[in-house]
């Protein structure tokens, strides 16, 4: 039997929100990835975008590094506004 | 349930002491609700139990199109025409999001798939009782979509994240539903002919006892259970969700205005629950291993569709290849 | 109970009765593909489909009923009753639609010869003066836009796919062609709606879909019969094929036997 790859399928909400994972579809080839992916994850006008992407062309980071790859930004208070504290005289920034 | 007799292949639970270091943090994790992701370390016998419950799960979703598909083409108004085919199309779509989540777990769908066409896989037993009248499309949706709803709001606390979102979507999706099967039967208790009403007891008396059986075993027969509880794949037994399904039900019978095919079904005083009948155990086993009414002829539909449609796929797969081949030249 | 088969029909109810009863038609050739697709993801698009016929078949039937409602005194009909309660030969829908779903190329050809009729007439209903038809055709359109999309690319796939899909979609466009004349002839009815500006006319329709039908089947490397083949008529006018009583005994079923049912 000939077997559909597996396609990963992101979908923009229409509030303007980012693409997000929502599943996968088989489909023979692109285009029909993108209606697979229609007919199943936009059926009750959840999105107005969708991506698909076949499965075996990502590329994802190993929960094995977690450690070296998240957890160096941590301690990066810097980085958050909450960090700089100003006198209340310069009122919201 | 829709996954009711899932072997973990574990008749004895682990305490944390007894496993190794991975598995114990992997333990930890559960104990700690966080939800564990595709690429983290699982114990093997929870992968494998994983895949047979939501693979039975989303064999269950697919096989169910069936009974209801049995009236699609007689539903007897546009409005219950389209309520029905957007309620089987959920179906297929629910069956969709499951294999997704079961693939997430290195499985195969095509190879899951065939193991239900060689009878090889299970699913829910209830869809091997025949759909005869108009009535039982408000039946399954009240009692069988109902029964299905118990069993699957906690389990969108599971503690596989795939499979935890694919619930979260499935019961959102299914609200309506349950609410669909109750009016259809409501409409016709309350303003149908005598003929009409007939139709409904009848078809409460042929699905209430099938619908309890959903839920699966008695807990004292379900070996099963401490593992898939311990992992939790599975959040309440098997008697627990079958009561709360019966004290949530009964009402809305008496509310019909019919009754159901139980003697000992009466309300407990002292112990705030419906007392009710014994189930037979012999009837539900006997399904489960191929011998419902059903059993056939639902493999053989499921077999059929995606068998006649091999040359399609095959179809679809070649001229995908002369594009990229074209792609290419160009 | 009114009878349904002694209404009068003007042209618009009676054109009305033929938007409507062909997507209700060919809705039903969807419902009974219902557990029957090829591939699971494919299971959802059919339906999707045969969603989307129903609704429109509702649309156009509830205005016909309105129609012949206000025309007729004591008529109390609506868009249940002409679905459900109309014999074959009050049925005014096209004989392409009616017939049997057969394999998935069958299937398809039929979807892709409709969809390459029904969109640019639905682009011309959507112009027209009466704001309930352009209204209704305006929603219908964007559905049979995505229709045609679809079967126009499986009519590709399976023509331009392997020897055998190749074959199976090539023997069902032969098959189906005699169908098409209906798609394409004006006939009186047609003709007072297109002089009403309640119709697109002939010219711009044919015209659409001989184009749509030329280049699809191009591409899918098929060939088809000449468009000026002998051609069988008469669904527009109540002459059906043998198929559409089994599918209208089926789907009028439960409301047939049970005539005392008023609610479902």
């Amino acid at each position: 039997m000939a077997d559909w790859p597996l396609y990963e399928v992101f979908v923009r909400s229409k509030h303007g929100l980012n693409h997000k994972h929502v599943g996968s579809v088989h489909a023979a080839d692109r285009q029909m990835a993108l209606e697979n992916a229609r007919e199943l994850y936009t059926r009750r006008n959840e999105g107005v975008s969708i991506w698909v992407v076949l499965a075996s062309d990502i590329t994802a980071s190993a929960p094995d590094e977690k450690e070296p790859l998240f957890d160096p930004s941590n301690d990066k208070v810097y980085r958050h506004a909450s960090f700089y504290e100003l006198p209340k005289e310069v009122g919201h920034m | 349930m829709y996954a009711q007799l899932v072997e973990t292949g574990t008749k004895k639970l682990k305490t944390l002491e007894e496993m190794g270091p991975q598995e114990r943090a992997f333990q930890e994790k559960v104990n700690d609700e966080i939800k564990i992701e595709p690429k983290n370390w699982m114990p093997e016998a929870y992968r494998k139990t994983l895949i047979r419950q939501i693979s039975q799960h989303a064999h269950s979703e697919v096989v169910g199109m069936l009974p209801e598909g049995n009236w699609l083409t007689r539903a007897p108004s546009l409005k219950r025409k389209l309520q029905l085919m957007a309620k089987i199309q959920d179906e297929a779509g629910h069956g969709l999001y499951l294999y997704s989540a079961m693939e997430t777990l290195g499985a195969d769908r095509d190879e899951e798939i065939q193991k239900l066409h060689d009878g090889k896989a299970k699913y829910s037993s209830i869809f091997n009782y025949p759909t005869l009248n108009w009535a039982d499309i408000g039946t399954i949706g009240w009692l069988v979509d109902g029964a299905a709803i118990v069993n699957q709001v906690p389990l969108q606390r599971t503690s596989y994240g795939p499979y935890s979102r694919a619930m979260i979507r499935v019961c959102k999706e299914e609200s309506f539903h349950q609410r669909q099967g109750y009016q259809i039967l409501l409409t016709l208790m309350r303003e149908g002919t005598e003929e009409q009403k007939a139709m409904v007891q009848d078809s409460i008396n042929r699905f209430w006892w099938p619908a309890l059986m959903m839920f699966g075993p008695s807990d004292d027969n379900s070996p099963n259970s401490a593992q898939s509880m311990a992992w939790k794949i599975k959040r309440h037994s098997n008697d627990e969700l079958r009561q709360r399904f019966i004290d949530q039900t009964v009402p809305q019978l008496e509310l019909l205005g019919c009754t159901a095919p139980d003697p000992d079904l009466k309300w407990n005083e002292e112990t705030g629950h419906y007392d009710f009948g014994e189930i037979d155990w012999q009837e539900f086993f006997d399904v489960v291993q191929g011998n419902g009414p059903c059993n056939r002829e639902r493999i053989d539909a499921r077999r059929r569709a995606i068998d006649e449609g091999a040359w399609v796929r095959e179809a679809a797969v070649a001229h995908a290849e002369k594009q990229r081949q074209r792609r290419q030249a160009a | 109970m009114q009878n349904v088969s002694q209404i009068t029909r003007t042209p618009l109810t009676e054109y009305l009765l033929r938007l409507g009863d062909s997507v209700l038609v060919l809705g039903q050739r969807h419902a009974e593909l219902c557990g029957k697709a090829p591939a699971l993801e494919e299971e959802m698009a059919l339906m999707n489909v045969g969603l989307d016929l129903f609704g429109q078949a509702r649309n156009w039937l509830t205005y016909a009923a309105e129609q012949i409602n206000a025309e007729q005194a004591g008529s109390e009909l609506d868009a249940d009753a002409l679905a459900f309660k109309r014999d074959a030969q009050d049925f005014r829908n096209l004989l392409l639609v009616e017939q049997p779903n057969g394999d998935f190329a069958d299937t398809m050809a039929r979807q892709f010869l409709f969809d390459a009729w029904h969109v640019p007439l639905l682009e011309g209903l959507a112009q027209a003066s009466d704001p309930r038809i352009a209204e209704v055709a305006a929603k219908s359109l964007k559905e049979a836009t995505y229709h045609l999309r679809r079967s126009s690319e499986w009519v590709v796939r399976l023509g331009d796919g392997t020897e055998e899909s190749r074959a199976r979609m090539q023997r069902a466009i032969d098959n189906l062609w005699r169908f098409t004349g209906e798609l394409v002839q004006f006939d009186e009815v047609d003709q007072a709606m297109a002089d009403a500006g309640l119709a697109p006319d002939a010219g711009t329709l044919v015209a659409r879909w001989k184009a749509t039908v030329e280049k699809v089947l191009e591409a899918a490397t098929l060939s088809h019969p000449p468009f000026d083949a002998w051609m069988y008529t008469g669904g527009k006018t109540g002459h059906h094929t043998e198929h559409l009583g089994f599918l209208l005994a089926e789907m009028q079923y439960l409301p047939r036997t049970y005539p005392d049912a008023t609610v479902w």
